[in-house]
Order: structure tokens, then sequence, then C-alpha cells
């Protein structure tokens, strides 16, 4: 954009189930690029800094779909908001960055908090509240480390919070906390990436203050205010075995605790899912998965995945 | 008052200490992408200078993780060499996304970006991606031409100046004393190759145009279909009978490339396969650029001799 600043954006164009196509507007942001004092500034519409996949485009995950917990918690779309970002790069000989967000609380890819579709978590009509005070806003904190264990080998650990109201009443409040280890080993004579290991743990725990509510299947039903407590676990290991194939493995796992509403997505759940993924080139992908999908009640489904994916447009360039 | 005076000079002798410790005492941190650019800033920057690379001399520069760490060694940066052209495109971005650091800024003199000084071959007419990954801005690896090196070294040396005026008299020393050098190992390299003129090889990757360019060598095949695509089957079959029928019975090779594929041709067409890094460090005894050259150019003839 300029000396000071620098701007990024992804937008979406989809089609949906019925043919009709939209566009989304996925991120659109600025940074900072010479704020004194290690800091910098990132504001406009953008993925959460929230554990280690939250920020990811979808072409950058690993499977084809994305892990149960963050889409109990954070929804199909993942947590993104408009808002800003300070962080801070400590002065440390390791990497150390610290960082504070802070977000409309509001909208369909703000799932946990005000958002229109939360009933499909505490099963009460969800209520209209505006923003009054900055306790009505999505706040975000996160702190990451990272060291290389030797010249092969690389841990990143970060541990993350997100703090704002939700809309099953006007005083009700989301707490969300998650710990993510990344681990990565990579040939010193790596062609093209490969053959690398790497392994990636998140888990989150999340306290929805649900408020005295309406029900939504039954108006004459009144639902009390509670804790709902969940929380959920996944890690997944990935090999490059060659240039340019990748074998994956995920193990899933969430549990919701008890409610007076039952909700599907806070039911207990587990899964496990193997892949293989073979990158035709930088631009295009084919990926075979299996889901192994158990929920508490409904029991055991089987499905197999196929995706292909490609990019159009510049050489992506990947954070670690 | 006595206290103030006092006060006064301490604080007037402390200025004028760091001021001229600011210049010279503390060394500039030098961080090039790559250890062939590593190893020239060493020679130009001698003790003035310590010097990082960010990817390793076995590994493939196209494919660098974008490590935390590196954000640390960036952010700590005095002067930034990359080699631009699209190399360093995969992963450098993000990093510099991180660092903020604007010392090394697009445009800053702590910014060298060497490619900008190089006549670039295989620059495309027409961008079109059915041709595997093509750089837009041509092949960018250009170091393995010591006559690209000499330029490069000259723009090292220009922007060391710039950033630590106080040593620039020792960067110019460097330079000319590189320089002589380069022009003396050049030559050496010119007449260790000079019977071979004409001579046909074969390389993995597209990434020998600029030494066959100028040692007058032909570069008649590569093993990779497409920059970036693994050699396949059918592929290999038709490299095998040109080389055969072009009698190109050299192979080279890069320490992450696959060498059992070179192997497996070489073994079909009567060739020989040559470990050819172009990063210094790559084997033993080969820090330095000279070094890295020494070994390339004489594992070449020796092949050369063996094979024509």
């Amino acid at each position: 954009m300029d000396p000071h600043f620098k701007g990024f954006s992804n937008i979406v164009l989809k089609l949906n189930s019925e043919g009709e196509t939209g566009i989304e507007l996925e991120e659109l942001y600025f940074l900072t690029t010479s704020l004194p004092w290690n800091l910098q500034l990132k504001g406009g519409q953008f993925f959460t800094e929230f554990g280690r996949q939250n920020p990811q485009h979808p072409h950058a995950w690993s499977f084809v779909d994305q892990p149960l917990v963050l889409n109990s918690m954070f929804g199909p779309d993942g947590l993104r908001s408009q808002g800003a970002r300070v962080s801070w790069l400590a002065p440390t000989s390791w990497y150390t960055e610290a960082m504070v967000s802070v977000f409309n609380s509001a909208g369909g890819t703000a799932f946990s908090f005000r958002s229109p579709e939360s009933s499909e978590i505490h099963g009460g009509a969800p209520v209209e509240r505006g923003v009054r005070t900055f306790r009505d806003m999505l706040v975000v904190p996160r702190i990451a480390t990272s060291f290389d264990l030797n010249t092969t080998q690389t841990l990143v650990l970060g541990t993350s919070a997100a703090f704002g109201p939700n809309s099953s009443g006007a005083r009700a409040k989301t707490q969300v906390y998650g710990a993510d280890l990344y681990w990565k080993w990579k040939s010193t004579t790596a062609d093209r990436g490969f053959p690398f290991f790497s392994s990636q743990t998140e888990v989150l725990f999340r306290r929805y203050g649900a408020a005295t509510r309406v029900s939504v299947a039954d108006s004459t039903a009144t639902l009390f205010d509670e804790t709902l407590s969940d929380r959920g676990v996944y890690s997944q290991l990935l090999w490059g075995i060659k240039p340019l194939w990748v074998a994956g493995l995920r193990g899933d796992y969430v549990r919701g605790g008890p409610a007076g509403f039952d909700s599907p997505l806070r039911a207990d759940r587990y899964r496990l899912s193997p892949n293989v993924t073979c990158y035709l080139s930088e631009f295009s992908k084919l990926r075979l998965q299996y889901n192994y999908d158990h929920r508490k009640g409904l029991g055991a489904d089987h499905s197999v995945w196929l995706q292909f994916e490609f990019l159009l447009g510049a050489h992506a360039a990947h954070k670690f | 008052m006595k206290t103030m005076r006092q006060f006064t000079i301490a604080a007037a002798a402390l200025i004028a200490l760091s001021g001229t410790g600011a210049a010279s005492a503390r060394p500039l941190n030098v961080v090039a992408t790559t250890p062939d650019l590593a190893a020239l800033a060493r020679e130009i920057g001698g003790d003035a200078v310590v010097v990082a690379a960010l990817a390793k001399p076995t590994e493939d520069p196209h494919f660098v993780d974008a490590k935390p760490s590196h954000i640390v060694t960036l952010h700590r940066a005095d002067v930034l060499i990359e080699g631009g052209a699209e190399l360093e495109i995969g992963w450098l971005p993000p990093l510099l996304e991180s660092a903020r650091n604007a010392k090394i800024a697009p445009g800053a003199p702590g910014r060298i970006v060497t490619s900008q000084g190089i006549r670039m071959l295989e620059v495309p007419s027409t961008l079109d991606r059915s041709r595997g990954d093509v750089h837009a801005l041509g092949n960018p690896h250009f170091l393995i031409d010591p006559l690209n090196v000499k330029v490069i070294v000259g723009e090292i040396a220009e922007h060391f100046a710039e950033v630590d005026p106080a040593s620039a008299g020792l960067f110019k020393a460097n330079l000319k004393r590189f320089d002589a050098s380069l022009d003396a190992k050049t030559a050496e390299w010119q007449k260790q190759l000079e019977p071979y003129r004409g001579a046909k090889i074969v390389t993995y990757h597209n990434d020998f145009v600029y030494l066959a360019e100028r040692f007058n060598l032909e570069v008649v095949a590569t093993l990779e279909p497409k920059p970036g695509i693994s050699p396949s089957p059918a592929h290999l079959a038709k490299v095998i009978e040109q080389m055969k029928a072009e009698k190109a019975r050299v192979i080279l090779v890069q320490p992450y490339q696959n060498r059992k594929t070179a192997e497996a041709v070489a073994r079909q067409t009567g060739a020989v396969v040559v470990d050819s890094a172009q990063q210094p460090g790559a084997y033993k005894d080969t820090a330095t650029y000279f070094q890295m050259m020494d070994h390339l150019v004489q594992g070449l003839a020796k092949a050369l001799k063996e094979k024509t």
C-alpha cells in the first residue's frame, strides 16, 4: 500500500449446492510495517489468531474437513471477524510473540459469541444485543513461542483464549481457552520439502454462560441459566514420504457437559481419519480420506472423501 | 554546581563514546537467504559483519521452512541479501511480514535483491503454468556464473558501505582483493573446462544453465519433465533415448535431488552422475565460494574427461 502499511485480501467465489454463485470477502486487512518497540498492528477482517489451525486458509489444511473441536466451538467457517490485533515480538534470542485481538463479537463467524446461529449451542432463541461497552467486544489474547531443537527439528507452543458476549441473553458471556503444540522434522537434504514428519495437537475448553432463555423447539418452555462446559482435542500426524506424497492420521475427540438442552453439536463424539494426499504440483492436489465417526446415541458413521483442489493466481507462501 | 558540571562532563563523554562506538564496534548483522550469498557477504564484510544464512546448503532453496526462528534472525538483521526472481517466494514473504524490521524493507539500503543487477536467462516471453513452476523473472540459479558474482559482490560492497560508512574502506579493500582472485579463478575454471567446449550434459532440475552458458557446455535435457514436476517414467524413457542419440554422458545432481533416479538413467546410458552442489558448505571443505566452484568444476571436468 505505502511505506507504512501492507494490504492483503482473500476473496472467495463460491458455488452452492443449488448452483448459485456467491462472493465472500473472506479476509481483507492491513498490516503495519514500521511501528516502534517491536509492535505490529493488523486491522480489517481476518481469521482470528487462536491456536494453529483457525488462522489457516482451508487450502492449507492437511485434512478434507476441520477438526471436530474447532467445528463445535468456532463453527464451520472458523472464527473470523472485523477488528484489530496488536502483536509484540519479544526481544529474546528465541521466537516469542504475544498478541491481543479485539473483534466485533457479532455474526455467523463468531459462532460461540453473538451469533444468530448460537441456538445450536444453547437451544434458546438468540437475543438481539448491541455494543455498549468494551465488554461487548470479542477479545482474543495469544502467546506463542518456538525453539529449534536441532537443525532438523522445530517445536512451536502456543496458548490462546477468547472472551466475549454470547447471544443467549443480554448479559451472557463465553470463555474459550486453548493450547497448541506443533513439531516438525525435515530432512537436511529435503527435495521440495520432502521427506518430513510433523505432529500437531490442539486442546480447547469452553465455558458458555447460557442465560435463562425461551426454547426454540417449544416457545412455551423456558431453559434456565446454566454454564455449558465443552472440551475437545485433536491430534494429527503427517508423514511426507517422498515428493509429493503425504500420509496423514488424525484423531478427534469432543465432549459436552450436561445441559438442559440436548444439542447434537455438543454430543460426545470421536473420529479417526487416515488420509493420503498427492500434491500434483505446487498448484494442485488430490486427497483421499476415510472417516470413522462415532457419535454418542447415533453410533458409527463411515465416510470416504475424495478432494481435488487447485489454485489460480499467485504462488502461495506459507507460514510455518 | 560542581557535581552538576561533573555530571555534564561524564554525560558528554558517554555520548561521545557511544557515538564512535555505534559506527564500527558492533559488526553488521547480515542475513542471506542462501549459503552462496552468505559466503560472498563474508568475503566482502570480513570482520565488520556477522553473517547468517536461512537455507541449509543441502536443501532445496525453493522450499525452506518459514520457521519462527528465522523471524527473530530477520528482525535483528541490518542487511538482508536475497536472490530474488521468485527463488524465495514460497517462504520469505511471510517471514518478512512478521519480522517488522524497517532496515530491510524493500528499497532500504539494508535490502539487496541480487537478481536485479543480473542479466537473467530464460525469462519467459509468456507466462503459462502448463509449463511447470516457471519463474516469471527468469532462471534464479545464477551464482554459478562467476561474472554474475562479480556484479553481485560490487552491489554488496556498495550497500554495506551505505549502511556502515565507517567500514567503507574495509569493504572496498575486500572487494578489490576478492575481484582479483575471482578473475584469476575464473580463468582457471575456463581453462579446466575448455577441452570440453560444446559438451552435452544433463541436469536433474533446470539449474545449471548459467554454468553451461559461461563455460560453453550444452544442457540437452533435464530429468524433471518441467520445473518442479517429478520425473515420470515416460519422460525418463525419452531422456534416455536422447542421451544415447546425442552422446550426453554426464548427469549433474544437487544433494537434495533424487540421486537414485539419476543413477538409473546413468546405468542405461553409460553416463556418470556428478555430485554438483551449488551451495558452499554442502560438502566437506567447500565453505567458500571458490572452494564450492573448485569442487563443481573439478568434478565436472573429471566426468567429462572420462566420458568424452
